[in-house]
């Protein structure tokens, strides 16, 4: 009896899945016409699957309470039976062939990257993401060109330490820089990672790619709707995967051209000639036009990345405000301490495991330490 | 010991006893028992990892643990259930059943049967002990992908030599059965009357001598990336990250399978007996048993729908593993078949296996899903998978794993089990179960990823129902505990055959089975 309440429950549950206008159950709305058919291909299985689940466990239910001992059944001896199991491997079979039809045009569609009009490389770090609006082809080249910025969580650590702070409402999945891309505009994303394996993943979008280091792959999206989307880091990326969200931001064209506008100069500005892809690291958070490329800032990037061993004094790292642990390491003067922070030393990894610093933010982290530690 | 053996067994005049009789002993039912203790120990060590996930989960925000240890704890929950208790379990069920179920009196290699048991325990204290070293145990994940396993700390190497010692194990374990099952039968068991269990067995066997060495050739090319300069998964020196995923899931997939036929071999041994009936389809049971353990060599791809194969990667893939459908559904037709105008009773081992049926066919329709690979892009690496591979895994291979202990715990022990108790464990189970899993498809469907330590919160309420489910069914495997030393402290007697539909040969010897059995072979007609 119980088991039947609980098929009752789990059917229920099912079915809540297959009508799934909330996102609670199923898919997230999907956004782009590539997850209106993942969306659709899963609603179509869910129900085949209902289906042969209601009439495989029925018969199985039916016999549970008319086949048994206690009710006077005899046992009946057949145990094959050629024509029914023909039937059962064969019908299966063209169950499938239909389903798969759906899914191949659905994956000749995801793989077609050709022709965007605009194209973002996303580089995964741990544990953050960046961004590059690259020089490609489309309608859209010249437009955003050169624009790139990192992208951090922007949750404040108090929500994710305190149970006593009120957690915000996009607790997680808020990041300093959104990324921001024309709605209606076939937005080709190539991956790539710094260390190691990363997955840029939009749930509206229906987009998931591996961004794998030393390599490039792409995927694509066009945006039905202006509006932010949220998604995170899917493959695991090591301490900090759970906090490095995907943000983007879909606008019109118009909007778009316009960002792009404010972000040019000051990437231009905050480029040391030499490293291009440094740029936007040191651009400020909303508004990067007033504030030409605000100063290094070492205190963030202690925050960011030297803290996580520093804080606490992991692996033998000094303690940042211990100063016993500092006194004779301040003793090899700054310079020392710097170039140690810059290069590793024993099991402190070059640039705190980050190559994307640049030797400035690392210097400046180091002065940022030494101070809280003197 | 003398007297109990009598004088048939004469040779054992310097049987020895205490610890050393468990150090040397060739007996097949004295190693299958350790195997059982042992997967049963590393079960409760996992399961404890598996309460510490769930305690953290419970709600948002980090409340117990750094994000370094949870990684930790989900990556050795995941190595200690695949590879130290499931397992180590299914070979201690071959050990026990195998001889018995072919009229063997023990198995081929009896020796090195007793090495490949006791290898185990110093791989498990390799894991255990590498949450002690500087830096932890290694947080890469139980796939242990490269180039984030390349970065850990010596944990990492502790894993892999775990790993090597327990596939050198598993290559012994399953030579003995093979070579136990193929030679040692009595006359006149053909292999078409072989019982199921025996036959997935068989297969199981073939699968880990082929795919073991390959794991130990992926974690042995990450132990030299790691330490000798080499550049296997390593772009900036003309290697691939992706390379470990495909060697690693060429392990993995048919790993899989060898998690899962052995239990689809118990099932079939169970509900036929209790439903007093022959179980219908024998020889396609066995061909589906085959074609599926062939098919599992073609389809390891779709874990990696999303490194970015190219169109065909993904089309070949995807087709090749919706086809594992189609013999995985003659099975569970099969099943029901059996169960079709039978006489049947739910004793305990019943339950677990009509519960097995029940609860791994909806894992295996949401394998169907992910098999899809527009959908799988969505949901892989998203707890939509961990709640599919957790309803193939537990309320798979895990089921039967408790259906088969219930049945034979007769034979083993010569006792009949606590049935109320019985009962009460799988009930337990199946809620539980259901409790801390179901709910994982909404989380990952509303796009949750796995492996994370803390989530936002629109998640709240169903991790919150996951870890009460989590807690409940850790509690429940208590009972299992108790029904089992009960069992084998005392009990009422039970008889050479206590289920009356059992038909194979271990039932034609008396509860429990005597230390050496079947030393003449008996003639099946
Ligand atoms: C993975 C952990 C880790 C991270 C991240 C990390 N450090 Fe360290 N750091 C260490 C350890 C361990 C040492 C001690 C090395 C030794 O002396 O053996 C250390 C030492 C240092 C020293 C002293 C070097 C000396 O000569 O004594 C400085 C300065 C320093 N770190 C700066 C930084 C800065 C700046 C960052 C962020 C950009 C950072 N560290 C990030 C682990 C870390
Ligand atoms: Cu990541």
């Amino acid at each position: 009896m119980k088991k039947l309440s609980l098929i009752a429950l789990a059917t229920a549950m099912c079915l809540s899945g297959g009508i799934a206008a909330a996102s609670r159950y199923g898919l997230q709305d999907p956004q782009t016409s590539i997850a209106r058919d993942i969306y659709s291909l899963h609603t179509l299985i869910l129900w085949i699957c209902v289906v042969i689940f209601v009439a495989v466990f029925g018969a199985m239910f039916y016999s549970i309470f008319k086949h048994r001992k206690s009710v006077g059944h005899k046992a009946a001896h057949f145990h094959e039976n050629t024509t029914v199991e023909v039937i059962w491997t064969v019908i299966p079979f063209v169950i499938l062939l239909g389903m798969a039809y759906p899914a191949t045009k659905t994956i000749i569609e995801m793989k077609d990257t050709s022709n965007p009009d605009l194209t973002i490389k996303a580089t995964g770090y741990q544990w953050k993401w960046g961004y590059e609006y690259i020089k490609g082809e489309g309608s859209l080249t010249g437009v955003s060109d050169g624009v790139s910025f990192y992208s951090n969580l922007s949750t404040p650590q108090e929500q994710i330490h305190d149970p006593k702070v009120q957690k915000g409402e996009n607790y997680l999945l808020e990041v300093d820089n959104e990324l921001v891309v024309p709605v209606g505009k076939k937005v080709r994303i190539l991956t790539t990672a710094a260390d190691v394996i990363h997955a840029f993943w939009v749930p509206a979008f229906g987009v998931k790619q591996d961004a794998i280091p030393g390599f490039i792959r792409d995927t694509w999206f066009k945006v039905d709707q202006p509006g932010v989307y949220r998604g995170q880091c899917a493959e695991l990326c090591g301490k900090e995967h759970g906090f490095m969200p995907i943000v983007v931001r879909a606008v019109s064209e118009e909007e778009f051209k316009d960002w792009a506008s404010k972000q040019k100069p000051a990437a231009v500005a905050a480029a040391p000639a030499a490293d291009a892809t440094q740029v936007a690291a040191v651009a400020p958070a909303a508004d990067a036009t007033a504030a030409a490329a605000g100063p290094v800032d070492g205190k963030k990037t202690y925050e960011g990345l030297c803290a996580a061993c520093h804080g606490a004094g992991i692996a033998g790292a000094p303690k940042v405000g211990d100063k016993a642990a500092w006194t004779a390491r301040l003793a090899q003067g700054d310079a020392t301490l710097a170039k140690h922070a810059i290069e590793g030393i024993r099991a402190m990894p070059a640039k705190g495991g980050n190559p994307a610093l640049s030797d400035a933010e690392v210097k400046a982290a180091v002065e940022h330490m030494v101070g809280l530690s003197k | 010991m003398e007297a109990v053996h009598g004088h048939d067994h004469a040779h054992d005049h310097h049987h020895p006893t205490g610890i050393t009789r468990w150090l040397t002993t060739t007996n097949h039912k004295d190693i299958g028992s350790m195997y059982l203790w042992f997967s049963f120990t590393m079960f409760i060590t996992g399961g404890i990892l598996a309460l510490g996930i769930r305690a953290e989960l419970f709600q948002p925000g980090l409340q117990l643990w750094k994000p370094e240890f949870f990684n930790q704890l989900t990556t050795m929950h995941g190595l200690m259930m695949v590879f130290g208790a499931i397992m180590p379990a299914f070979v201690g069920f071959a050990n026990w059943q195998i001889p018995l179920m072919i009229g063997a009196s023990d198995m081929a290699f009896a020796r090195m049967n007793n090495f490949s048991f006791w290898l185990l325990p110093p791989a498990a204290l390799l894991l255990a002990s590498s949450f002690f070293v500087p830096g932890g145990a290694t947080g890469a994940g139980w796939t242990l992908y490269a180039p984030l396993s390349v970065q850990q700390g010596m944990g990492m190497d502790l894993a892999i030599f775990a790993v090597h010692i327990m596939g050198a194990s598993s290559i012994m374990g399953s030579i003995n059965i093979i070579v136990t099952i193929l030679n040692m039968r009595a006359p006149g068991m053909t292999l078409m009357k072989m019982p199921l269990f025996v036959w997935t067995w068989l297969i199981t066997a073939y699968l880990l001598i082929a795919v073991m060495p390959v794991l130990a050739g992926a974690v042995t090319m990450l132990l030299t990336d790691r330490h000798f300069g080499t550049n296997f998964f390593n772009a900036a020196g003309g290697g691939d990250p992706v390379l470990y995923q495909h060697v690693f899931w060429f392990f993995g997939h048919p790993e899989v399978y060898i998690m899962i036929l052995p239990a689809f071999g118990i099932v079939s041994q169970v509900i036929p007996t209790f439903a007093r009936k022959p179980l219908f389809g024998y020889a396609s049971m066995v061909y589906a048993t085959a074609s599926i353990a062939i098919l599992s060599f073609i389809v390891w791809a779709h874990h990696m729908f999303v490194t970015g194969m190219p169109a065909a990667g993904q089309l070949f893939f995807m087709y090749a593993t919706m086809l594992i459908a189609v013999p995985t559904g003659v099975k569970v037709f099969n099943w029901v078949a059996t169960m079709w105008k039978g006489s049947m009773t739910f004793e305990t081992p019943m339950l677990f296996s009509v519960g097995f049926l029940f609860v791994f066919t909806m894992g295996g329709f949401t394998g169907l899903v992910c098999a899809v690979a527009p959908i799988d892009i969505q949901i892989q690496d998203t707890y939509y998978v961990v709640a599919h591979f957790h309803y193939v895994l537990v309320a798979g291979s895990l089921f039967a794993l408790f259906s088969g202990t219930y049945f034979w715990l007769p034979k083993w022990t010569g006792h009949m089990y606590d049935e109320k108790l019985g009962k009460l464990h799988f009930w337990l189970s199946m809620i539980f179960f259901n409790m801390t899993f179901f709910v994982m498809h909404f989380l990952g469907l509303a796009g949750m990823p796995r492996r994370i330590p803390d989530y936002s919160q629109q998640f709240a309420d169903f991790n919150m129902i996951a870890s009460i489910g989590a807690f409940g069914f850790g509690l429940t495997q208590l009972i299992f505990l108790a029904v089992i030393i009960k069992c084998i402290k005392g009990g009422p007697k039970a008889p050479a055959k206590p289920w009356e539909g059992a038909d194979t040969l271990e039932w034609t010897l008396p509860s429990p089975a005597p230390y050496h059995t079947f030393e003449t072979p008996p003639v099946v007609k």
